[in-house]
């Protein structure tokens, strides 16, 4: 048994509390807060049990405003904490959007480096689980957008945690993106040690040689079974997980399409200007030559996410990923 | 006025009834006729009906979240009878009873929360704003409107709604400071029932309470039993003159206890104890209300019988609503512009082609 890690079944809630236990239990910098996050344990119960362990002057319920949440921990950030701050939905972000992109993003460039800005802003986003308006949506490209922030969508409990940890750790203000329709949906083995993975490497899932798939998040599982219908029509796909949206790891796309000849990304957010129209200028720009067919987007229309009777055609399923796979390798 | 009575600094609350129905202060008692009176407690029994009912869809797996207004009738039906046709509602999200007063049809209410965006096109109801879920950014909009109303000279008042939580947003101060130097005509209306789904309002505040956020803003605030329906009533009533008047914005606190979840994905024995609920209990607005008829000797209908025709009734509209024409893919796409941009028609056409395909293939 010597030198096998200790490993335990956790989903990507668990996982995430887990890296969130062990932060809190090994840095006394580090707080943790948001609506309903003490308590309560969040409405995903992601900090359950939290405060219990640690207690309120670390793990707290914050009044009900999301501006000041992450305003405050920015200032708890430039002063010697590590704030890891939760915002209850990927719609209820943007009322701090002003906080992200006017000072969290920008305080590390304004000081010349003299703060530093250890935060982390985590949110469950994404559809499909029959939610109101402004449950559902991936806003990943708003955030990508902003220079100075770092994006990471962990897809597997393995990833969430390791990626967590390296959130934590990062001197940079880290905006983790949590895809709440695959919560408890994924089962995993996962190490109870620390360890993290870190931000800015996408993961070759599977290999393969006619077409490369670039997908992150609550899609990778949709992806994974449109994998399994290519198979049976004779077609090979390469799947990547991209796992940080920024940084956003080039050198992985390209050199898979160097090998594939195409590529397919897939992702639930509006189309246009999206992390998807990033990887086709990827595409473009390190490896137009290579390229057999003109690079896909499988994406979410330009609307607004429908409410639950108009949201399955909305949501992309592994028989439309499949479908432009086909249409791909066939162009 | 009442308003100057019960002065929110002082932790003073503007109460009529107490909760056996006993009337407190009969000269602040608002000059309403007995049928008046009967109509209001079936107004609010049939919203307490309708929400359990809903509550009990949602549970049955044929409706989909649903934040409920169980305890909180009196203060929406009272809102209910001041509001005129032309005047504006525009609800947080907790706000069905004043929904229902206003002229919405309860199957447009079961056919949102059924998953169906065309719940908030409201084909009977004038001037009611959508349900807003971002917590407090209405408060904005009604006082938008009340800018409106008054520079178009129109005879109409606004009442946005908002929660406890909501007052720890930025957008509420902004509305109310907003709202006090335009001198619109704005009732905001704080249900404080207690909660922020998990979160207490003492959590949430030092304030004494939230009517007195108002003084600093410069516009009177009261903090009113929002169980008491004559209270509610008589608050209102006042309210509505001051602002029609053209005196500016007032903001009511009416103090209330959500008996239910926050919605029903929220378990409330996570965070609060059987006695509280209890204790709360006591103050129930629909059990104050029939006490005070009971005692008075107006209420003669037999209340079973009632609730049973309400019932068929309200299963009635939400068959209606469940039978709506189903969800079609445009529906998606149709409503996002007046003007249409030719990218959204194409991708429009792709889902066709790809539905096309998947047809085929069977």
């Amino acid at each position: 048994m010597e030198g096998k890690p200790k490993m335990s079944v956790m989903t990507i809630v668990q996982a995430i509390t887990n890296a969130l236990d062990i932060k809190l239990g090994e840095d006394k910098s580090v707080v943790v807060y948001g609506e309903d996050t003490g308590r309560e344990g969040g409405v995903f119960r992601v900090t359950e049990g939290l405060q219990k362990k640690y207690g309120s002057e670390r793990v707290f319920d914050s009044p009900l405003a999301e501006s000041a949440i992450v305003g405050a921990g920015l200032g708890m950030a430039l002063s010697g904490l590590r704030p890891v701050v939760e915002l209850q939905f990927d719609g209820f972000t943007y009322p701090a959007f002003n906080q992200i992109i006017s000072n969290v993003s920008r305080m590390h460039n304004r000081s010349r480096g003299m703060y530093k800005v250890p935060m982390v802003i985590r949110f469950p986003y994404g559809g499909g689980i029959n939610a109101l308006e402004h449950h559902s949506e991936s806003p990943e490209a708003l955030y990508a957008h902003i220079p100075g922030l770092k994006v990471v969508i962990p897809s597997t409990p393995h990833d969430a945690k390791g990626l967590m940890i390296a959130a934590i750790e990062s001197n940079d203000p880290v905006i983790f993106m949590e895809p709440k329709r695959i919560y408890r949906a994924i089962k995993q083995e996962v190490a109870d040690d620390k360890f993290s993975i870190p931000i800015g490497k996408a993961k070759v899932l599977t290999e393969g040689n006619d077409v490369t798939v670039v997908a992150f998040g609550t899609m990778i599982r949709e992806c994974q079974k449109a994998i399994v219908m290519a198979k049976e029509a004779g077609i090979s796909v390469e799947l990547i997980d991209l796992r940080t949206i920024y940084p956003i790891d080039k050198e992985t796309i390209a050199e898979s399409i160097k090998k594939t000849g195409r590529i397919v990304i897939v992702a639930e957010a509006p189309e246009s200007f999206s992390v998807g129209a990033e990887i086709m200028a990827i595409a473009n720009e390190e490896a137009f030559l290579y390229l057999e067919a003109p690079p896909k987007r499988v994406m979410g229309f330009d609307t607004i996410v429908p409410l639950a009777k108009g949201e399955h055609m909305y949501i992309i399923t592994p028989e439309r990923i499949f479908y432009e796979i086909e249409r791909t390798v066939k162009f | 006025m009442i308003f100057n009575k019960f002065d929110p600094q002082e932790d003073k609350i503007f109460r009529i009834i107490d909760n056996e129905g006993k009337v407190l202060n009969s000269e602040l008692m608002p000059e309403l006729d007995d049928q008046t009176v009967v109509k209001a407690y079936k107004s609010m029994l049939f919203a307490r009906v309708a929400d359990e009912m809903a509550v009990s869809f949602q549970r049955q797996g044929r409706m989909y979240t649903y934040p409920p207004i169980l305890g909180q009738e009196a203060i929406q039906i009272a809102a209910g009878m001041i509001i005129r046709e032309d005047d504006w509602l525009v609800p947080a999200f907790r706000e069905v009873g004043t929904m229902l007063a206003k002229g919405v049809l309860l199957k447009e209410i079961f056919l949102y929360y059924l998953g169906n965006e065309q719940g908030s096109n409201f084909t009977k109801a004038n001037h009611v704003l959508p349900i807003c879920i971002p917590i407090g950014s209405q408060l904005l909009h009604a006082t938008g409107i009340g800018y409106s109303i008054k520079y178009q000279k129109k005879d109409e008042v606004v009442f946005p709604f908002i929660g406890d939580g909501g007052t720890s947003e930025g957008d509420f101060s902004e509305a109310l400071n907003f709202a006090a130097v335009w001198k619109v005509p704005v009732i905001f209306t704080i249900q404080n029932n207690q909660y922020a789904i998990s979160v207490p309002v003492k959590s949430q505040t030092k304030s004494v309470n939230l009517a007195v956020k108002a003084i600093a803003f410069g516009l009177p605030g009261i903090k009113v039993d929002g169980n008491d329906f004559f209270a509610m009533y008589a608050a209102y009533k006042e309210a509505s003159d001051y602002a029609r008047a053209g005196n500016g914005p007032v903001l009511i606190e009416a103090l209330t206890y959500r008996k239910g979840a926050h919605t029903t994905s929220d378990d409330p024995s996570k965070y609060r104890t059987k006695e509280e609920e209890q204790e709360w209990a006591k103050t129930d607005p629909l059990i104050r209300l029939k006490k005070y008829m009971d005692k008075k000797g107006i209420w003669k209908e037999n209340e079973e019988e009632l609730t049973e025709a309400y019932k068929l009734e309200i299963d009635s509209q939400f068959t209606e609503a469940e039978n709506f024409a189903p969800y079609q893919l445009e529906d998606i796409f149709d409503y996002m512009y007046e003007e249409k941009p030719d990218i959204l028609e194409k991708q429009k056409k792709d889902y066709e082609r790809f539905q096309q395909w998947k047809e085929n293939r069977k």
